[in-house]
């Protein structure tokens, strides 16, 4: 890798349908970053995360996005994704008939194509396959089932996490990966990202409601969200202190610093 | 099965224009005049040399297409005009048994759907139909020597009369509708089947049809008879060239499947958008036999075809796979129909319509359970999947129970292509065609699969075709 990926996020705001959900939200990620976001329900936290992997309902009204600066607000969802985004879905969607490998394999020879690589052989990608799914603890068979159809919540974000460790992106976006999954998936799961980040150098956007996937993931940075704008950001420390005493009481050292 | 090489995709991006759109010059060695009338049936019934029998079934067949109206329900027939029609086109003086005899012009048009390629490959036989007549026929030696009969329909009635006699319009009476009249009018060619008992083809069987002539009517006639106990899959496909004036395909198909026996019927129909498509097909199966329709309709201007299965013996089994793409300017009125005549019959019809550009697709049916057919069972499902919001799909599904004792589903879903499917593909690095031709291809999945692998590809094939530039 010649230069360092890093996504700049700079005063977005965003509409859903002309409501201002994100009201002038500002973050950098760095690759081998891990950055936490958190946030009350409906604060923005995947609406956050669609714009960025550019969810056409998603209006940005203003600011920008960067990737290595690029403007990512000029690209489609699937050219987003060959320069190196990934997100993790917090509620992935059935394609019925269209099995995981199929797809996958589908997903990579977009991928290559786009980096001027020939299609990826059969008996590589089998391999290749098979050996991220060891990794994250998924059965083989689901490799011949179609994608995310009758999967249980648990499964689906595993294959989430198998998605990106077969694209292999430079920053990924996981929204709310850890809930749904048991207390061993989400040990595996996370052990999953660290390995990929650690061989990748990849960058992590974190979002959850809970302590615990961040004892795996550790974060260098939390970022509270709250209606729309981050209202606070810290170390490590302030996931702890949140789990402890809720956002009521971010608000409260705010109004208290005003 | 696997559908979406990529190197497969590309080879398809050539257009039905360039692949099957094109014509030859008409060079043919009679062709009777345009329009209908007693004198036109009587000459079709001469040139073919037939028994009187035979010509005074086509002569009654006529007075009953003149008196039956134009069906009102379904789709829009309006633009078939009767008069401007050619009913008989005979393109060659006598049927082929080698590619090499068949002439030079006829041969090159197959060649180029590639026909006597896949014969070697992996058919048990093939029937080659060019306008009116069939030009080529052949049977592995094999089959021959088991007794399976495969031949032209016309070739048949001469050389199994009897066998023929007993069997011929035992189905599908002339007075079916108005479309099997007149085919039973002016019928020509198509396939005539029989299984000896206990026989089981394991490689299929295929028919080609192809009209070439402009104002063409291909009126081809099936007969299919499977004994007891025995097996076959007949596949047929079909094709024509694009002209601004419209052609009419009417056929009628008859399957008669006994005790213990199973048959398979697989159609992919990619007629050019100028063919009206009004086809009757319809099978017997007697007890434990098992009947099965798949049947794929992507091209034609308008289809009309419901093929039915009658359950006359216990325990006989029904099954209709249906796939329906209508694009721009077609209309695609397909279904099914299983008549529940016996007990422990059952029966299972799944149907996937796809419309895009104005299209519009759709799905009429009918379950019929008779008084006595106790403990039978049918279960229907009809997906639709509509691209866009000029294009329509209709559900039409009439049940009717005369049994107390029975189980009957029904389910249909009508879906839009999700935005949030289509996001979801693009944000893994698929574009936009790509994904739609994924979702597009997961949809009709569960029929493609019980595809032979060949089928199943030209299938996808024709679909990804249709799909082009449906998008952007
Ligand atoms: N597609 C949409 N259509 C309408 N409203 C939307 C849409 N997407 C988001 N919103 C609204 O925007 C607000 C933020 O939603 P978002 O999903 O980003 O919240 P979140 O922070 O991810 O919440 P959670 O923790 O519950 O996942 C909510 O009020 C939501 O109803
Ligand atoms: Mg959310």
């Amino acid at each position: 890798m010649s230069e360092q990926a890093v996504l700049e996020i700079k005063n977005l705001h965003v509409s859903v349908d002309d409501n201002e959900i994100l009201k002038g939200v500002t973050l950098t990620i760095r690759e081998g970053e891990v950055h936490a976001m958190m946030g009350p329900n409906g604060s923005g936290k995947s609406t956050l995360a669609y714009t960025i992997a550019g969810h056409p309902k998603y209006e940005v009204t203003e600011g920008e996005i960067l990737f290595n600066g690029e403007n990512v607000l000029e690209m489609e969802a699937d050219e987003r994704s060959k320069v190196g985004l990934f997100l993790a879905f917090q509620y992935p969607v059935a394609i019925p008939g269209v099995t995981m490998a199929n797809f996958l394999r589908m997903a990579i020879n977009a991928h290559r194509e786009a980096r001027g690589e020939p299609p990826i052989t059969p008996v590589e990608f089998r391999k290749m396959l098979l050996e991220k799914m060891e990794m994250l603890g998924i059965d083989r068979s689901f490799a011949g089932r179609y994608l995310n159809e009758g999967f249980s919540g648990g499964e689906k974000k595993r294959a989430e996490i198998l998605q990106m460790a077969v694209l292999e992106p430079k920053i990924a976006i996981l929204d709310e990966t850890d809930s749904g999954l048991d207390i061993d998936a989400l040990r595996v799961v996370s052990e999953g990202v660290n390995k990929l980040k650690d061989q990748l150098g990849m960058g992590v956007l974190v979002i959850t409601h809970y302590q615990r996937i961040l004892n795996y993931i550790k974060p260098d940075f939390v970022h509270v969200l709250v209606d729309g704008r981050i209202i606070a950001e810290g170390g490590p420390e302030l996931a702890q202190q949140l789990e402890e005493k809720g956002y009521d009481w971010v608000r409260e050292e705010l109004a208290k610093e005003a | 099965m696997a559908l979406d090489e990529r190197q497969q995709i590309e080879l398809i991006n050539k257009e039905y224009a360039e692949k099957y759109g094109f014509h030859d010059p008409e060079k043919y060695v009679f062709k009777a005049r345009k329009g209908l009338s007693r004198e036109v049936v009587e000459e079709i019934s001469w040139m073919k040399g037939e028994p009187d029998w035979m010509r005074e079934f086509r002569l009654r067949a006529l007075e009953i297409f003149w008196k039956k109206p134009m069906p009102t329900w379904g789709a829009d027939l309006s633009g078939i005009d009767f008069d401007d029609i050619y009913y008989y086109i005979k393109p060659a003086e006598k049927q082929a048994r080698s590619w090499d005899d068949v002439p030079e012009e006829i041969k090159r048009t197959f060649d180029r759907l590639g026909i006597p390629e896949a014969e070697q490959k992996f058919l048990a036989g093939v029937g080659a139909q060019y306008e009116s007549e069939v030009v080529y026929h052949n049977i592995k030696k094999e089959l021959e020597r088991q007794g399976v009969i495969f031949l032209d329909t016309d070739t048949a009635l001469k050389e199994y009369p009897d066998l023929f006699k007993e069997y011929f319009g035992t189905v599908v009476p002339p007075s079916d509708n108005k479309f099997a009249a007149l085919n039973s009018a002016v019928w020509s060619g198509g396939s005539f089947i029989y299984v000896p008992p206990g026989v089981r083809v394991e490689m299929p069987l295929q028919a080609y049809f192809r009209i070439n002539a402009q104002n063409m009517g291909q009126f081809e006639r099936t007969l299919i008879i499977a004994d007891e106990g025995s097996y076959v899959h007949y596949v047929e496909g079909c094709t024509a060239p694009i002209y601004t004036t419209d052609s009419l395909h009417s056929a009628v198909v008859e399957i008669i499947v006994k005790k213990g026996a199973r048959v398979r019927y697989t159609t992919i129909q990619n007629w050019s958008t100028n063919v009206y498509n009004l086809v009757t097909k319809r099978a017997v199966a007697y007890e434990d036999a098992t009947m099965e329709w798949v049947d794929g309709n992507i091209g034609s201007k308008v289809t009309m075809k419901y093929p039915a299965i009658y359950m006359m013996g216990k325990g006989a089994h029904g099954e209709v796979l249906s796939i329906a793409f209508a694009g721009r300017g077609q209309h695609q009125d397909a279904g099914a129909k299983a008549v529940h005549a016996a007990p422990y019959t059952t029966s299972n019809i799944t149907s996937k319509s796809i419309s895009k550009d104005g299209g519009r697709a759709g799905y009429r049916g009918l379950v019929q359970i008779y008084p006595g057919a106790h403990h039978s069972k049918s279960n229907v499902v009809c997906d639709a999947l509509i691209l866009d919001p000029e294009s329509r799909s209709d559900t039409y599904p009439y049940i009717d129970i005369r049994e107390d004792d029975v189980s009957v589903g029904h389910e249909a879903t009508v879906s839009k292509v999700g935005e949030e499917q289509l996001f979801y593909l693009m944000s893994r690095g698929l574009s936009e065609a790509d994904a739609l031709n994924m979702i597009v291809s997961g949809f009709i999945e569960p029929i493609v699969k019980e595809l032979p692998m060949e089928y199943a590809v030209e299938m996808n094939r024709l679909i990804q075709l249709e799909m082009e530039g449906s998008v952007g």
